[in-house]
């Protein structure tokens, strides 16, 4: 057991201390929060406060329109004429006018503006106009602020349901996102790991060292002390990326925290504003996509899919690695590690092409079973995770996962301690078979 | 004391039997050295010596045990395909190798100062492996084999690759190692380091074990009844029994005659004869060398 851990300590540090892995230590995050940053960046910058001037000839709506972040409303007592031609010159975006008889004719509002107005900005004037009139009218109708308190009850229950269903639309986006971000995690670690483990076998090989040390230790303790090196190496650059990813955007959000946090605002705003409209909510969400992806993402079980994470990305590197340290063994160098790599890596390849597909239909037969057999299952599992997957899956999908790696490694070790002391031989699939079968 | 034994090893790959009942006894404290045209089956036994591989069947004895794990921290392996990290550090591939046969990293440090002085080699304790020379990587590598003070050291061609200078540092070593008590085997073709350091042989021919024991006796066993003698003068006829194999002129006016004397003969019979007929210079046996004992071994077998 010692020595496992000298060979698992020599095989990390190797590692660990080359430039290279410095390097995308520090370029991972960087190149994951540029991004984030050009996105961000992106919805921020569109969230930029309106000035609306607002010609009230009823007189009925004075500051009855809310400021929020995205608009400003000014009220002014001069004719629409004067309005008209100045309100560009003084710094509006937008001139609403509302004439002496919205209450009969609510169509007669107009919105004047340089540019075309946005929907939402449209939007959001209708609604409050249409909401002042409706009170107007159903006092006139003798329906009074009470009744309408009462009634709000039911229209609360009424909004928490809508609410719910318009956070399901904007946690399908964030469940996609992350299933995928997930899924082709591990299927791109499981190529750059794996990959490293076959270059250390070849290269323990080629050097000849091989035979050095199999003199002191058994190859299976050596493949295997391989195999958790590099393991472990992986899971420190992921550490590494998560905390300089989240240090990154600690750092990034203080920048550009104030737009961020106009852009929350908003969101409350909006949220407080719903209450009222229900229906402007699913409106209003799509307009605020970050705000709610971020909000969706804190309604899902992180733990769960970081843990899962973990496992699957262990689990599934441990499958192939095996397999990867097995074709390092056999051949002599590395141009004869096409023809072995192709059959390895076709069913990884082919997860992460059958994931879009589960994307789409989480719960479907396609998803099932690429989700149980071992060789896909890390890379869709993950996709399937966020959007919730039976536990008595999850359970059989993990163990099965277990036992795969178990198989492999198993049938890897046999290949490899033979392998790594034959040089010079052309190796075919039918002398593999043999060698699985050799005694020790 | 046998520092190590096998005892009928088999050893079958696909379609080749490596080794076929291949019994060996190595004395404690000795130089042994394992001979064989390439592909005979040496390094398949060196091994399974050292636990590599293991026999089909027969048994393998250490110091009078059955070879189990933890008899690799007694052994110490230079195989002939040299191999090192190429890009680690002198000093810390070392300690990793020598940790590897058990050692503390303390203890290791100390045995690998010791060799560091004794070969003059401390300025290269952070230089990458693969800066060095294929010499001094040698000397590195021979280092790893013995700085762990194993009683049974495996060197497979332990020369080639050395500078003269170097061979002889290590066969130094070789030499020392063996006064401190140490059993060496070792493996090679050149046999003129065999003639020189040897004291027991083992001869492998396809797969069988031809020939072994210690160096003397086999030599007593191969020679042949034939003398040498270098003189100025007419030999004249010899009786009918002693057989005149070749005559040469030397290049200072001497012939050099070689005469097989029957086993039952006396070779105070051919120094008499000789003696009333030419002025000797030199006289002495002809004692095969290792080089013919072994062509003479193997070729007998092939042909």
């Amino acid at each position: 057991m010692h020595t496992i851990f000298l060979i698992i300590k020599r095989e990390y540090l190797t590692r660990v201390r080359k430039k290279s892995f410095l390097v995308m230590t520090i370029l991972g995050p960087l190149l994951i929060f540029g991004f984030y940053a050009i996105i961000g960046w992106a919805a921020v910058s569109s969230i930029n406060q309106k000035k609306v001037e607002v010609v009230d000839e009823s007189a009925r709506f004075v500051d009855k329109f809310k400021d929020d972040s995205e608009t400003k409303f000014t009220f002014s007592k001069k004719p629409l004429s004067t309005a008209k031609k100045d309100f560009v010159k003084e710094g509006y975006d937008a001139l609403v006018f509302i004439p002496k008889n919205v209450i009969e004719e609510p169509k007669t509002v107009q919105i004047f503006a340089e540019k075309s107005v946005s929907l939402t900005l449209q939007h959001n004037i209708e609604q409050a106009i249409s909401k002042e009139i409706e009170t107007i009218k159903l006092s006139q109708a003798g329906i009074t602020q009470k009744i309408i308190q009462d009634a709000k009850v039911n229209v609360d229950a009424q909004t928490i349901n809508l609410s719910d269903g318009s956070e399901k639309s904007s946690n399908a986006i964030a469940m996609t996102v992350i299933g995928y971000f997930c899924a082709f995690m591990i299927y791109i670690s499981v190529f750059i790991y794996g990959t490293q483990v076959m270059r250390g076998v070849m290269e323990e090989k080629t050097s000849r060292i091989v035979e050095v040390i199999i003199s002191s230790v058994k190859p299976f303790q050596l493949m295997l002390g391989k195999i958790m090196g590099v393991a472990l190496v992986g899971l420190t650059q992921f550490m590494l990326w998560i905390l300089l990813t989240l240090g990154l955007f600690t750092v990034g959000g203080a920048i550009i925290g104030d737009k961020a946090e106009r852009g929350r605002e908003a969101m409350q705003t909006n949220s407080a504003m719903a209450q009222n409209a229900p229906e402007l909510q699913d409106e209003k969400v799509k307009n605020n996509a970050i705000a709610s992806v971020m909000q969706a993402v804190e309604t899902l079980n992180i733990p769960l899919i970081v843990g899962c994470f973990l496992f699957y990305f262990l689990g599934g590197y441990l499958l192939y690695s095996a397999l990867f340290g097995a074709v390092g063994a056999a051949v002599d160098n590395e141009t004869e590690t096409q023809q072995f790599m192709f059959p390895i890596t076709l069913p990884i390849i082919g997860a992460i092409a059958v994931a879009q597909f589960v994307i789409k239909d989480p719960d479907g037969a396609l998803a099932f079973w690429t989700s149980i057999i071992p060789f896909t299952s890390p890379v869709v599992m993950m996709v399937r995770i966020p959007f919730g997957v039976p536990v008595w899956e999850l359970i059989l999908s993990m163990v099965l996962l277990v036992l795969g790696f178990m198989g492999t490694t198993w049938l890897a070790a046999r290949i490899y301690r033979v392998g790594i002391l034959m040089y010079g031989k052309k190796v075919t699939y039918k002398e593999l078979s043999k060698w699985i079968f050799y005694k020790a | 004391m046998n520092i190590l034994e096998t005892h009928h090893i088999v050893k079958q790959y696909a379609e080749h039997r490596a080794l076929d009942d291949v019994s060996l006894t190595v004395p404690k404290g000795c130089i042994f050295g394992l001979l064989g045209p390439n592909g005979a089956g040496k390094t398949s036994l060196i091994r399974i010596v050292n636990q590599i591989t293991a026999p089909d069947s027969g048994d393998v004895l250490l110091g009078g045990e059955r070879l189990k794990p933890d008899h690799i921290k007694r052994i110490g392996y230079l195989p002939e395909e040299r191999g090192l990290y190429k890009k680690m550090k002198v000093g810390e591939q070392l300690l990793y190798l020598a940790q590897l046969k058990g050692l503390t990293e303390r203890e290791a440090m100390e045995k690998l100062k010791i060799w560091f002085l004794k070969f003059d080699i401390k300025t290269w304790w952070n230089k990458h492996i693969e800066d060095l020379s294929k010499g001094m990587q040698q000397k590195v590598q021979f280092v790893a084999t013995v700085m762990h003070e194993p009683d049974l050291i495996i060197l497979d061609e332990p020369f080639s690759g050395f500078d003269p200078i170097n061979a002889n540092l290590i066969k130094d070593e070789i030499l020392e190692l063996r006064e401190k008590g140490k059993t060496i085997i070792f493996s090679t073709h050149r046999m003129e380091s065999v003639e020189e350091l040897c004291d027991y042989i083992a001869l492998i021919n396809r797969s069988h074990k031809i020939l072994d024991g210690p160096k003397r006796a086999i030599k007593e066993q191969f020679k042949t009844n034939t003398y040498h003698v270098e003189y100025q003068g007419d030999l004249g006829e010899l009786p009918p029994a002693f057989i005149v194999q070749k005559t040469l002129a030397t290049d200072d006016g001497f012939l050099r005659t070689d005469i097989q004397i029957p086993s039952d003969a006396s070779v105070n019979d051919l120094i008499r004869r000789l003696l009333d007929r030419v002025t000797i210079r030199s006289f002495g046996e002809n004692i095969p060398s290792m080089n013919e004992i072994f062509i003479k071994a193997v070729g007998s077998i092939n042909d």
